[in-house]
């Protein structure tokens, strides 16, 4: 699969090869070396339907996000018929300038929905080298171009899709000492932003079950911090330890059956797990100290959460029945919040050293990078492909969040596009 | 324009303050039940509180502050802070119709679930000194707001010393 990019890179002119070289030289610092190639892709106005110049352009907003390809289009760019979509003039394509061509059409079904066709090919070689096509709803053309983007990048850097997701994040708007946080819910491109809490209530740490058809999340009612389970279709919630607890951190567990989070009492926090269909809460750990932030693996043998028992926060992994309980990390400062990634081979956590950075180390301990250099970078969450991580960006004295995305195998952070401020980011699984 | 509305706002502020402070509330509210009574409930409006700003104001009047600081990263109680926790039992003492909340917050410079822990050490230690000068445990709850409130706004150790504290929050 990477063989296509290395092929498509090896048409580009010489020049912008010696340019991308010379850029992703080692620099100073991590953030600002960038992976960014010079893949130039044309993505022309999609012909069949007026919303093809919105797809088009939603196409073109999705590539470039990913910090892989350089698209063009579709201002700017001829147009073509339906029939060119799978049989373009790759002559003229080439003259252009670009390496590859985002192709398609949009037609009307007959169950009143409409399908979007979307086609990759290599212009240099003069093939196409995948199309699928998608029936959506004519409300619903942003998540086909989604689907298109996803199905671009998949082929070119032979990753797993990403694009076609949601993000769950808390917005934040008010002074810092006064400060509204609601739950909110938009697609991976900041689109169809909506919020599912009124702001009454402080609430924090929202994340996606597996499936992404549920959230658990925190949120300060009566004045303690309890962990809530919301169904987003219906917008259903009730408390997942019911009586008078300070409860938070919750995540589920990979098959989305149980939820593992903490207890605060008397002093002494501890990691629980309970059924997300109720019942009686297991308790995991129980050293004296904050055990808290638990993530598990993807396989659901093990989870790694922070402890302080050391006299420090530091990272320990533990199977999912609390036993063989071990400290991770070694490199210096403090460790919090790790999330174990999608794959099984990394842990994304909060580095403290002063401020706090954002990094990755292998599931066993080691192997750590520091993939941000804000003055406040925390709460990381991966993209389901493992390829990105997303966390919160807080500004210093104002207080103000950003979401930002960064590549795991380094570049720089990108800041996603919320309406307000944002925190406490969690990336859906790729939707349906 | 705004300064008008501004200084008229502080005027009925400081009316307020005053009249709170000369007239301690005649009726005070007698000792209910937690809201979650019901220790199965799952529905999250069970669990609201209700604050009682005028038994607060007289709180702070009579202890002479509803507040504690601490260290970095500490739970651990000065000669200051024990000083005015023996005030404020003195003062639940002689209003024995009213419950705490004791509510522990962190500076910025944790982690936001981190904190939430800490937080919850900061108004358990606090909770503590308040029961060993007497006052009952079941007139008091222990809760933590971790970072979500700060009272001071800078990224500075002025503003951080402000905002590690522990509140008792006068609830009906």
């Amino acid at each position: 699969m990477r063989m296509i990019l290395t092929m498509l890179l090896a048409g580009i002119a010489s020049t912008a090869i010696a340019q991308d070289t010379q850029e992703s030289e080692p620099a100073p610092e991590l953030v600002g070396g960038s992976v960014r190639s010079n893949v130039a892709i044309a993505v022309p106005v999609m012909p069949g339907d007026a919303v093809g110049r919105q797809v088009s352009e939603v196409i073109v907003s999705d590539l470039r996000s990913t910090g892989l390809f350089t698209p063009l289009g579709p201002g700017g760019l001829p147009g073509y018929s339906v029939e060119e979509a799978g049989n373009p003039a790759y002559p003229s394509w080439r003259n252009a300038g670009v390496s590859a061509l985002v192709s398609g059409y949009i037609e009307p079904r007959a169950d009143g929905r409409m399908t979007v066709a979307c086609y990759l090919h290599d212009v240099t070689a003069g093939r196409e080298l995948t199309h699928q096509g998608f029936a959506v709803t004519s409300a619903n053309w942003r998540q086909a171009a989604h689907k298109c983007a996803d199905l671009v990048y998949a082929r070119l850097s032979g990753q797993q899709p990403y694009l076609d997701t949601r993000i769950v994040y808390v917005a934040e708007t008010g002074p810092k000492n006064n400060r509204q946080k609601r739950i909110a819910l938009m697609d991976s491109d900041g689109s169809n932003n909506r919020y599912l809490t009124v702001g009454r209530h402080t609430v924090v740490t929202p994340r996606f079950s597996p499936r992404g058809d549920r959230l658990v999340y925190v949120s300060y009612i009566g004045r303690k911090p309890r962990v809530l389970l919301y169904d987003v279709a219906s917008g259903q919630e009730r408390l997942l330890i019911p009586g008078n607890h300070i409860t938070f951190a919750p995540r589920f567990s990979p098959d989305g059956r149980d939820v593992v989070f903490s207890m605060a009492e008397g002093g002494n926090t501890d990691i629980y797990i309970v059924s997300a269909s109720g019942g009686q809460p297991r308790r995991l750990t129980s050293a004296p100290g904050a055990d808290t932030s638990p993530s598990f693996s993807p396989d659901g043998r093990q989870i790694v959460f922070e402890s302080d028992r050391s006299g420090t926060q530091q990272l320990y992994v533990m199977s999912a029945d609390g036993g063989g309980q071990r400290r991770i990390s070694f490199g210096g400062g403090r460790y919090a919040s790790p999330v174990w990634s999608p794959a099984g081979n990394m842990i994304a956590f909060t580095k403290i050293a002063g401020p706090f950075r954002i990094g990755v180390m292998n599931a066993g301990g080691g192997g750590e990078r520091i993939l941000t250099n804000g003055w406040q970078d925390e709460g990381p969450s991966w993209a389901p492909n493992g390829q990105f991580v997303m966390f919160h960006r807080t500004a210093q004295g104002a207080g103000a969040t950003r979401l930002y995305a960064v590549p795991v195998g380094g570049g720089s952070a990108r800041i996603m596009p919320t309406p307000v401020g944002g925190s406490d980011p969690s990336w859906s699984p790729i939707n349906n | 324009m705004n300064k008008p509305i501004l200084i008229g706002m502080t005027a009925i502020a400081l009316t307020l303050g005053a009249c709170g402070r000369k007239t301690p509330p005649a009726e005070i509210p007698p000792v209910e039940q937690p809201p979650a009574a019901d220790p199965n409930s799952t529905d999250p409006n069970s669990l609201e509180v209700v604050e009682l700003p005028a038994l607060q104001a007289d709180l702070v009047a009579k202890a002479g502050s509803d507040t504690i600081y601490f260290g970095t990263d500490e739970y651990s109680l000065d000669e200051a802070s024990k000083a005015t926790l023996a005030a404020q039992a003195r003062w639940l003492l002689a209003n024995p119709g009213v419950r705490a909340s004791i509510e522990g917050h962190c500076d910025e410079r944790g982690t936001r679930e981190y904190n939430q822990a800490l937080g919850e050490r900061r108004a358990n230690a606090t909770r503590d000194f308040l029961l060993s000068q007497g006052v009952p445990a079941d007139r008091m709850t222990v809760t933590s707001w971790g970072k979500e409130r700060p009272v001071a706004t800078g990224s500075n150790e002025e503003a951080w010393a402000q905002n590690r504290r522990a509140a008792t929050v006068i609830i009906r």
